[in-house]
């Protein structure tokens, strides 16, 4: 019914008495790449986090295709299409990349009787495609924790393009990366979305990425929504230069 | 082409070697039935140790409960449970052929699945714990049943049940137990093979190296949990039936629920061979059986400071095993390694 894919309403979240996030309302709209932005410690990852069902909220209420997920436990929310990245990159570090690509299949649409079947020619071929994709297909033979870190994150990346989300939620896509590659890595996310439809939500401290790529943008600072708009108009707002200054 | 050409070869050889090694060391035939037992345990409590990430010490519970559960319905073929068991009763059992194997083969069917069952029910409880906590929490379980059981006359008490003798030649009954072994030890590690190709053996070693990461992207960690344990449980409960029928007599703490043997013993396999490859358990199974056998045989009074003393060199110096030691020396041997695109696309071509 609604173009807006997740809709948070009022969310307030406190880790005893500091206040991580209070009343933070906004929407994602189906299709579009949504960017969070804000200072450290403004409560950026603690709204990843309460979204993913990582911990429950104090008050308000989250909607993923308007059914109401802030209840739910972590797997059942992924198994809904919603998936996360870590801003601490996490792969399956003992596994090589196709193992962690393979891996990362979309379980949740399977039966048992498919989970005990091999993986298919198609399964290593869009692995492959997808590691070719990210730029690791010369080492995907290598086991995944020996890559550098910015690899690792593309990894992460891919195995989330695997896992054929509706949505993808990524914390820091371009942190730790060569700046090099972060133009490559601009370019990949936005085909992720046009190409493969993936409604992207993206934290990102990086503001000449963030304002690239997102279209609707929203700002944070000491856990209160502090301003959204257009790209344009967040990066222009004088509250929110003063939060990236500190005077807030 | 060579490739699976030797292996085939190697393959028969080995075949060879299973079927024939009883026949050529006839003295060995209990102590190389012992072995399969021991790389049967070994082998299934990889499952779960070495591929899940869960390192149980409770194993044990299912072989005991497979002795109980297969001497139980064996005899209950032929005989009132209650009555057979009581130590006042005095009374004479005879078996007919007919019954003695019908009993094994159902008493055995009705191990494993009892067992399978059970690690369902106990998965649900324990599973919640992990790491060390896991492994405390199965010892209990294994320690409290033989407790349990032991105190429980109509399964005998603390005398445990004497079943009937194999009854033919015993020679040949020695014989009869090895092969039995070694068709379930052939079974399991051919399970293990095709299991571990699955998609599920791909999703239990992600429950392994991060189960949080696991969860997030959405794999049923707890299901296939279950159903991991559940098919380890399987195996051991149906190894437990067949020790039942080869010791003839059995009790509750020394011989069923032998937490501080058997149940150590399959762990130590495990981390001597390699945690988490399919070779390791057996490979490791190997050296401990002869380690055993030389240190029971030629340093008696000493065998428990040795198996000390290797538990401890093991854990501290070689904690990833024999195959383990090999993937860090000899990573091309496992296909770790830097493919290039071009060689790739020639190849497929």
């Amino acid at each position: 019914m609604s173009e807006h894919i997740i809709q948070v309403s009022d969310v307030s979240k406190s880790y005893g008495g500091v206040v991580a996030n209070k009343d933070i309302s906004l929407s994602v709209r189906k299709g579009g790449i949504t960017g969070l932005i804000g200072p450290n410690g403004s409560g950026k990852t603690t709204l990843f986090n309460s979204i993913v069902g990582y911990h429950p909220i104090d008050d308000g209420s989250i909607k993923f295709e308007d059914k109401e997920i802030s209840r739910l436990p972590v797997p059942e929310i992924a198994r809904l299409g919603l998936l996360r990245t870590f801003q601490q990159t996490r792969i399956f570090s003992a596994m090589n990349c196709v193992e962690n690509m393979l891996i990362s299949l979309p379980h949740r649409k399977m039966t048992i009787m498919q989970m005990l079947a091999q993986n298919s020619k198609a399964d290593h071929d869009r692995a492959a495609q997808l590691l070719d994709f990210v730029g690791l297909y010369e080492k995907r033979l290598l086991r995944s924790g020996s890559l550098s870190f910015g690899q690792q994150k593309l990894l992460e990346f891919a195995m989330a393009l695997m896992n054929e989300p509706t949505v993808l939620l990524l914390d820091e896509p371009t942190a730790g990366i060569n700046p090099t590659l972060i133009n490559g890595l601009i370019d990949r996310l936005k085909r992720a979305n046009s190409e493969f439809g993936i409604t992207l939500f993206i934290i990102e401290h990086n503001m000449r990425v963030i304002m690239n790529m997102a279209d609707t943008i929203y700002c944070l600072a000491h856990g209160e929504m502090l301003a959204s708009g257009a790209p344009e108009d967040v990066q222009n707002d004088q509250r929110v230069i003063d939060a990236y200054l500190g005077a807030h | 082409m060579t490739g699976t050409g030797n292996k085939i070869v190697s393959y028969i050889t080995l075949a060879l070697f299973i079927i024939l090694a009883p026949l050529l060391f006839p003295d060995y035939r209990t102590s190389l039935a012992a072995l399969w037992l021991l790389i049967i345990v070994a082998l299934t409590w990889d499952m779960t140790g070495g591929q899940m990430g869960y390192n149980s010490l409770g194993n044990i519970f299912f072989y005991g409960t497979g002795m109980y559960v297969a001497a139980v319905v064996g005899i209950s073929l032929a005989y009132d449970v209650a009555d057979y068991t009581n130590a006042a009763g005095g009374g004479i059992y005879k078996f007919t052929d007919a019954q003695y194997f019908t009993g094994m083969l159902v008493g055995s069917l009705a191990a494993g699945l009892f067992c399978a069952v059970s690690a369902l029910i106990l998965g649900w409880l324990l599973f919640g714990l992990r790491g060390p906590y896991f492994a405390i929490g199965t010892l209990g379980v294994a320690i409290a049943a033989g407790e349990l059981v032991s105190n429980w006359d109509w399964v005998g008490g603390g005398q445990g049940i004497a079943l009937p003798v194999y009854p033919y030649d015993l020679d040949q009954g020695k014989l009869f137990f090895y092969y039995l072994f070694a068709g379930l030890g052939v079974a399991v590690f051919a399970f293990c093979a095709w299991l571990y190709n699955t998609r599920f053996g791909a999703a239990i070693n992600a429950i392994r190296d991060d189960e949080e990461k696991a969860e997030a992207m959405g794999i049923h960690t707890l299901r296939y949990k279950l159903i991991a344990w559940s098919m380890a449980a399987f195996f051991v409960g149906v190894a437990g039936a067949f020790s039942a029928f080869q010791l003839i007599h059995f009790e509750p703490l020394e011989t069923a629920y032998q937490t501080i043997n058997l149940g150590i013993f399959m762990v130590v396999c495990v981390l001597l061979g390699g945690k988490g490859t399919l070779w390791g358990p057996v490979i490791g199974a190997i050296m401990f059986h002869v380690f055993k056998e030389v240190t029971w045989t030629y340093f008696l009074g000493w065998q428990w400071v040795a198996l000390g003393a290797l538990i401890v060199v093991t854990v501290v110096y070689f904690q990833d095993g024999l195959m383990g030691w090999l993937k860090t020396r000899r990573p091309e041997w496992f296909g770790i390694r830097v493919e290039q695109k071009a060689a790739i696309a020639e190849a497929a071509e």
